[in-house]
């Protein structure tokens, strides 16, 4: 293993190791079990300064799933509440797709709760008061912020993971919301689905630090990323 | 990823592939690492530095990223020169693609598709390797006459996008694990892989718009339902077999946690992967 991250000197990379070599049938269970350990060891950490205080996703895999599982819990949530209280003028086709993308992120978000078990971050406190749920403009908006955020934030992931297993949940996760991304873009303009790419014809990757630094107003508890791989 | 299976995978595309690509591949190779030195200096930062990363790296490893990028300019070409041929024939009105709209937005995905060509041949000879070439004549897109009309049929154009978008998702998605020692290669894959996905959204939505689903009745999404395509022809079904997998890493995702989720919403909200092997044999007609 080329990384060797530790917490309180216990050698993370050692567990990272024995996860990649656990069968299919057994490595999430483990997961819950390891994650929970390293999450437990972040927690009992007292020599970080105050600024890193508040909830810690962890560190390695795991710590990457919660950052997931935290962007979930954002989208989730926002698209419960945009289904719950429709934007005036919302006509059936709107409506009937914006709850499948409601369903999809309920999913994503319920996948990982269950995949983390003991080790998943608590329920977040989140904070939509800058959204006006009644304006169509406001909504969609909002939606393609978090869409192509979401986007960004997996592609940017990709790479701080260190299980294939892993790489290729992510992967099957980013490509719906880069199609919920389109379909939201389309309908504030049609044709603008790709809008934004490089000059080579790239979407855009963020690291979990640029990621927080937007979706953090949306965000009321105290998060600490700081465990989180970098490279 | 050995090499000789790649190799020989490709051949299984284009019978002519050793005597194209093999029989230079050692004469190129050197050549290509030369003339990818010098080409260093005139690319942007970021590219630059996932080329001096893989510079870094083992020769083994390199051949094993480069091979997957072939593959993957192989499939960009597919779509690069499809829709090329879609484009011009709306223009000139044999393919009754909507001005507006519609038109732009063919366009546009050509040119992004033709973005990806280039890139990856960047990417494929400025890390040694030899990136395969190929014309508009080494395409059939009537998959050798199941789809006879594809330039003059707009329903049937659309359905023949919205599968190649849908398994170049599925394609990418499926190589991701094979990038992983290098970190910029990969990063850049995955920013491929979401346009793809973008598009297909996209696609689909034109379709929809469109009308003359089948079977009749059927409702085509910007995401997959099930293994469903809304396409009335058996030619497409592998590219979506496989995605109405509703069970991800051991965990249920119908009603999971508690929450009203249906099989259908349950295969939408995750995209599957397909081998090489299977991306192969679905786009070997499409190959004259």
């Amino acid at each position: 293993m080329p990384t060797k991250k530790t917490i309180d000197g216990q050698s993370v990379a050692e567990t990272e190791g024995n996860i990649k070599n656990l069968s299919r049938r057994n490595f999430l269970g483990y997961i819950g079990g390891a994650s929970a350990l390293l999450i437990t060891a972040a927690a009992c950490k007292k020599d970080d300064n105050s600024s890193n205080s508040g909830v810690n996703l962890g560190s390695g895999d795991p710590g990457i799933l919660n950052y997931a599982y935290a962007l979930e819990q954002i989208e989730a949530a926002f698209y419960t509440k945009v289904f719950e209280s429709p934007f005036s003028g919302i006509t059936a086709s709107e409506s009937a797709l914006l709850g499948d993308i409601r369903d999809h992120e309920v999913a994503h978000r319920e996948f990982f709760k269950a995949a983390l078990a003991g080790g998943a971050i608590p329920a977040l406190e989140l904070d939509f008061a800058s959204i006006n749920f009644g304006s169509r403009d406001s909504v969609l908006a909002t939606a393609k912020a978090f869409e192509d955020l979401g986007v960004s934030a997996y592609n940017g992931a990709g790479k701080l993971i260190t299980s294939p297993d892993y790489l290729l949940l992510a992967g099957k996760i980013v490509s719906v919301e880069a199609r919920h991304a389109a379909y939201i873009r389309d309908l504030i303009a049609p044709g603008t689905f790709a809008d934004g790419l490089d000059a080579n014809g790239l979407d855009m990757s963020r690291s979990p630090s640029e990621v927080f630094a937007i979706a953090g107003t949306y965000v009321k508890t105290k998060l600490n990323i700081s465990n989180l791989p970098t490279t | 990823m050995k090499i000789e299976n790649i190799i020989n995978e490709i051949e299984s595309v284009d019978p002519e592939i050793f005597e194209r690509l093999d029989g230079r591949r050692n004469v190129m190779k050197n050549f290509a690492r030369f003339s990818g030195k010098i080409a260093l200096a005139s690319l942007p930062v970021a590219f630059g530095s996932m080329l001096s990363k893989a510079y870094g790296s083992p020769s083994g490893t390199n051949d094993a990223i480069t091979d997957v990028l072939n593959f993957a300019l192989t499939l960009e070409y597919l779509e690069s020169e499809f829709y090329k041929a879609g484009y011009a024939a709306g223009v000139a009105g044999t393919l009754a693609i909507p001005a507006g709209a519609p038109l732009n937005a063919i366009k546009t995905i050509r040119d992004h598709e033709n973005a990806h060509v280039n890139f990856l041949k960047t990417a494929i000879s400025s890390m040694g390797g030899t990136p395969v070439a190929f014309t508009a004549a080494s395409f059939d897109f009537t998959a050798k006459g199941n789809f006879a009309n594809v330039f003059t049929d707009y329903a049937l154009f659309l359905a023949v996008a919205q599968t190649f978008e849908d398994t170049g998702v599925r394609a990418y998605k499926g190589q991701a694990g094979n990038l992983m020692s290098n970190n910029d290669v990969l990063t850049a894959a995955l920013n491929i892989h979401s346009v793809e996905a973008r598009h297909a959204s996209h696609i689909r939505q034109m379709r929809k718009a469109n009308g003359g689903l089948v079977p009749a009745g059927v409702n085509v999404k910007p995401w997959i339902t099930l293994n469903q395509s809304g396409i009335g022809s058996t030619a497409v079904q592998a590219s979506y077999n496989g995605e109405e997998l509703t069970t991800q890493a051991m965990v249920s995702i119908i009603n999971v946690g508690g929450f009203a989720i249906s099989s259908s919403a349950a295969s939408e909200a995750f995209d599957e992967p397909l081998t090489k092997e299977q991306v192969v044999a679905i786009v070997t007609p499409f190959f004259a």
